[in-house]
């Protein structure tokens, strides 16, 4: 039997805890109580339903649900839909994609462009989202922007990208954004494999495509599991898009995290509908988290 | 006919020069051995054969194929690493079969093959396990196996044994030697163990900072090292080597201008004309071919007995001569009785002398 000594004697321990523990309870625990008995009534900001709120039962949800319009333009499934598709492209295969691409060009080498093309994406990826947002606007518009200035050059015409493709432009957006993450986990990952792995591949002959499907996919499948949910989840959450397209043209990039905020902040400031699409949103993402640990425990185990 | 040239190849890395001026050839069927001290080079020029690496200057030829700026999957090689490589999400099956799968060979033919080969290296029963699952000797010899099944021009091991223990090793060791006289396939085999290139190689390339120190069989090198670098690499324990000074009118081997001299006037006269008065030369002389004995005569040594060290087999008496310490090995298994002085009478016919620059005077 091992014994396991103590640092300290537990009762310092929950003097250690109790400053976190206090700030989960008032920022996390309350809120999240507070939105899930809000999701029941009808409150709002304004308005007589403001000081006497009323219990609505399940209504909330059942407007969220409701298959006569929830595909609309604007509403929680065309929300739900419009996120999907921004999260496989953005995140799937924009940011994983490239991430791997990238990680795989570099794989083993050292040299000035490694170390550029990574600075440069990290650098996408740590600048304040405010600030990245705007230079996208200016890199986007349809009189001044960077990439009209340049297509116009050669001769490709002059595209309103955020009026005309402006799902694409997110799409767009979020990639060149967040491809850091995925490409320094995966590099991380390849970095593991043993170079005689490769080697021996090289000498009997494989070509770059079987090394990468007979030896890289399967030694870095849990790495790609990890970073595919991590990246969906957070980007499924982003809220970013909103400030280069405010969820339009006509709430054709209304992604849900911009419809919750759409609905319990602006126009009549409907809290409780806001609320119950935060309710399901957190079951959504509780979710995606529990496959997450449930792959990472799965990869110990083996 | 699978020979192996390497004409004046030379590999660099950044001010390193990992392999210099490298000239060799390794004939078909031939077994050799790269051996030198880590850094030497010899596993850069192993992967200069293979294509994991490529010369800076000179050609390599395989076969009769110049091969120089060839990728490794053009040059039909096996190569054997000394981690073995085998890939942890395939069963041995799979792995063993890998090179035959990436060249399209279907999976009924594939499977044939790699049982075949795998009974071969009795190890055929390991076939649905994976890596993790066998023992290092196993894993070794799946690994081996992956370079016989698909019938390359030549072997290349990267000092496949040093991940064994020592038991082991001497098993894999006569397995390889035997493995390799039944398919008769041109080897070059990477080690830093002398004794390992001696048993297995029909030639010995010894390597010293990115130079070849000298290439022959290994009694040859063993018997006869061409530099100070080789006697004092290869043997265990190495050959002894004694600087002194030459009184060449009165035949005299002086260590450290000691007096009295010793007698070596035999071996001047074999060196008759090549030695000059009074130069600085190292006597090489193997532990067994010096024989001690308790009473002064001309052509002995002056030593004092440090250790005697009974081995079984043989005897290994450390003794101190002018300060260094020199090896004796006498083939008997009990020690002999000796006092502390004692005199060691070298056997003038196989020792050599070396010049300052460390070069076989002959």
């Amino acid at each position: 039997m091992e014994r396991k000594h103590a640092i300290f004697p537990a009762r310092v321990g929950i003097i250690f805890l109790t400053p976190a523990i206090l700030f989960v309870i008032v920022f996390l625990l309350y809120p999240f109580v507070r939105v899930f008995l809000l999701s029941f009534t009808n409150q709002t900001l304004l308005g007589t339903t403001a000081p006497n709120p009323e219990f609505v039962g399940l209504d909330n949800y059942r407007h969220l649900f409701n298959p006569d319009r929830w595909m609309r333009l604007g509403e929680f499934g065309s929300a739900l839909k419009i996120t999907t598709q921004f999260v496989v492209g953005s995140a799937l295969i924009g940011q994983a994609g490239m991430g791997m691409l990238i990680a795989w060009a570099f794989y083993r080498k050292r040299g000035v462009l490694r170390e550029v093309v990574f600075t440069l994406v990290i650098l996408a990826w740590i600048i304040p989202e405010t600030v990245v947002a705007f230079t996208w606007v200016a890199f986007l518009d349809w009189e001044f922007g960077t990439l009209n200035s340049v297509l116009e050059t050669v001769g490709l015409g002059r595209p309103d990208w955020l009026f005309e493709r402006p799902l694409q432009s997110i799409i767009l957006f979020n990639s060149w954004r967040g491809t850091a993450f995925s490409m320094l986990l995966f590099s991380g990952a390849l970095e593991t494999i043993p170079p005689s792995y490769v080697e021996t591949a090289e000498v009997v002959g494989a070509t770059a495509w079987q090394k990468f499907r007979d030896i890289f996919f399967p030694l870095l499948r849990g790495h790609i599991l990890t970073d595919l949910i991590l990246i969906t989840l957070w980007t499924f959450n982003v809220f970013t898009p909103f400030l280069l397209t405010g969820g339009g043209p006509a709430k054709r990039t209304e992604v849900v995290s911009i419809y919750t905020y759409r609905t319990a902040f602006m126009g009549r400031h409907e809290f409780g509908k806001g609320s119950s699409i935060a309710v399901v949103m957190m079951l959504i993402n509780l979710g995606l988290a529990l496959i997450y640990l449930a792959s990472i425990r799965r990869r110990r185990a083996t | 006919m699978t020979q192996i040239i390497f004409e004046h190849v030379v590999k660099r890395f950044g001010s390193v020069t990992a392999v210099n001026d490298v000239t060799l050839t390794v004939g078909d069927g031939e077994f050799v051995a790269l051996l030198g001290p880590s850094g030497c080079g010899k596993t850069t020029t192993l992967r200069l054969i293979a294509g994991l690496e490529f010369a800076d200057e000179g050609r390599i030829l395989i076969g009769e194929r110049d091969v120089t700026r060839l990728p490794p999957r053009a040059r039909d090689v096996a190569m054997v690493f000394q981690d073995y490589a085998l890939y942890p999400h395939m069963t041995i099956l799979e792995n063993i079969g890998y090179p035959l799968k990436v060249r399209g060979v279907g999976k009924q033919e594939r499977t044939e093959r790699v049982a075949e080969v795998a009974q071969q290296l009795q190890i055929g029963d390991l076939l649905d396990r994976r890596p993790g699952q066998i023992s290092g000797g196993q894993q070794q010899r799946a690994s081996v196996a992956r370079a016989v099944v698909h019938q390359a021009l030549c072997f290349l091991f990267d000092e496949p044994l040093s991940n064994l223990d020592a038991q082991l090793r001497l098993e894999a060791r006569a397995f390889l030697k035997h493995l390799q006289h039944e398919l008769g396939v041109t080897t070059v085999y990477v080690t830093h163990d002398q004794a390992e290139a001696m048993a297995l190689a029909d030639r010995i390339v010894i390597m010293n900072y990115g130079r070849v120190m000298q290439i022959g069989a290994p009694l040859e090198v063993y018997r006869r090292p061409a530099n100070t670098f080789v006697a004092s690499f290869i043997g265990s324990p190495p050959m002894n080597l004694l600087a002194g000074t030459i009184d060449l009118a009165r035949g005299l081997f002086r260590l450290n201008g000691q007096e009295p001299g010793i007698d070596l006037s035999a071996l001047f006269g074999r060196l008759n004309g090549k030695l000059t008065d009074g130069q600085t030369i190292t006597l090489g002389v193997r532990p067994e071919h010096l024989t001690p004995q308790v009473e002064p005569s001309p052509g002995a040594i002056p030593a004092q007995v440090y250790a005697v060290q009974p081995m079984g087999g043989e005897v290994l008496i450390v003794v101190r001569v002018a300060g260094k310490l020199v090896s004796v090995r006498l083939f008997r298994d009990e020690p002999p009785d000796l006092p502390h002085e004692i005199w060691l009478v070298p056997d003038l016919n196989v020792s050599y002398a070396y010049d300052a620059d460390g070069n076989l005077l002959q």
